[in-house]
């Protein structure tokens, strides 16, 4: 079972890509590109446990305890902070989309295809 | 290139890219036996020579703080982004008088029970964001949640089915003078540590007994201008994008 973290990460991303490409809808693309971004989530939680670990906050644990690693968590609340902003962005960009070309179909914007 | 022309080049590289990424996932510690080092001086550094008690936070406004900096001014950027991209959308800020009688804009779902308990967790909301800010050194928490929760308080008056209302409470100058004041509050802190101390955002202030609601120095400052500029930005940003709903409207679309 000590793989399945990173099977299941591994899984994540190649499927929420395949959102990115199938998807003939901009918000379902960029709803897929957070879907691809939840893998790196598991890759680093994953990384960062040690069996038996507690939770980083020594406030009420004794001294000696076995925590997992504050690092990873850290990375991954910066993660989460800059997925959000770049959902976002990203949404109001698709706002643009529709009201500029009347379609949000990637298959349907004109001014990219020419 | 044509939908299913993707598609058929992705049934090619996307199980090929999934195999690779097995493959090198693989060269990774398996999983609960972690042996990172970093990890563990920080565990040791945080509540010994900082007093703070969650690990979490502690790195976030000690250790990595300058990094917190980036993330923040991130935040800001794309927050700017947004409003540059909604706003001009916008024709002037009197369509908000013009189109009162579409914005007084109840959804359906607003039922007299909805409202009821909207009203109820907005107090909550905001004891809960406030303690979370406060509270970030000690316990789970710290500026980035606590900034979350505060911005779902007025978003809250949105599930009561009243937009106006929420802009009422929460104008948008006043918004952005928060993520504004926020951000620029995180630097200042920063300079604190150049002045008072030896570099840029390092610790100045006592660092009190660990556990207490004032101790780790500087943290508890730094989670209340990072809380306060997360709730700005956020507000900000659904409300832009509520305007293009009830202010542009749909038949503008």
């Amino acid at each position: 079972m000590s793989f399945a973290p990173y099977a299941a990460a591994a899984w994540l991303f190649v499927v929420g890509l395949y959102g990115v490409i199938a998807s003939s809808n901009l918000v379902r693309t960029v709803l897929s590109l957070t879907v691809v971004q939840s893998a790196t989530y598991l890759v680093l939680l994953g990384v960062g446990y040690r069996h038996g670990g507690k939770a980083p906050i020594v406030a009420d644990i004794p001294k000696s305890s076995r925590l997992v690693d504050p690092v990873t968590q850290v990375l991954v609340l910066t993660d989460v902070v800059i997925e959000a902003t770049v959902l976002a962005l990203l949404l109001a960009l698709i706002v643009q989309a529709q009201k500029r070309f009347g379609s949000i179909d990637p298959a349907r914007l004109r001014a990219l295809r020419d | 290139m044509t939908r299913r022309g993707r598609l058929a080049l992705f049934a090619v590289a996307g199980p090929g890219l999934l195999a690779v990424l097995v493959v090198g996932l693989h060269g990774l510690p398996s999983f609960g036996d972690f042996h990172g080092v970093y990890g563990l001086l920080v565990d040791r550094i945080e509540p010994g020579q900082r007093h703070a008690t969650d690990i979490v936070t502690a790195l976030n406004f000690d250790l990595r703080a300058f990094d917190t900096l980036g993330e923040e001014f991130i935040l800001f950027a794309s927050v700017t982004g947004v409003a540059l991209l909604l706003r001009h959308l916008r024709h002037a800020e009197g369509d908000l008088e013009r189109s009162r009688s579409v914005a007084d804009h109840r959804f359906a779902g607003a039922s007299d029970a909805l409202r009821v308990m909207s009203l109820v967790l907005i107090p909550l909301l905001v004891a809960l964001g406030v303690y979370l800010a406060l509270h970030g050194a000690l316990t789970p928490g710290g500026g980035f949640q606590a900034g979350i929760v505060l911005a779902a308080g007025p978003l809250a008056i949105l599930l009561a089915g009243r937009y106006l209302a929420l802009k009422r409470v929460a104008p948008q100058w006043a918004l952005e003078a928060l993520d504004a004041v926020g951000a620029t509050a995180y630097a200042a802190i920063g300079l604190g540590g150049l002045i008072f101390a030896s570099a840029y955002l390092e610790n100045f202030l006592p660092l009190g007994t660990p556990g207490e609601l004032l101790s780790a120095g500087m943290m508890p400052l730094n989670s209340i201008a990072v809380g306060l500029e997360v709730t700005g930005a956020f507000l900000l940003t659904w409300t832009e994008f509520l305007d293009q709903d009830v202010i542009v409207g749909r038949d503008e679309l």
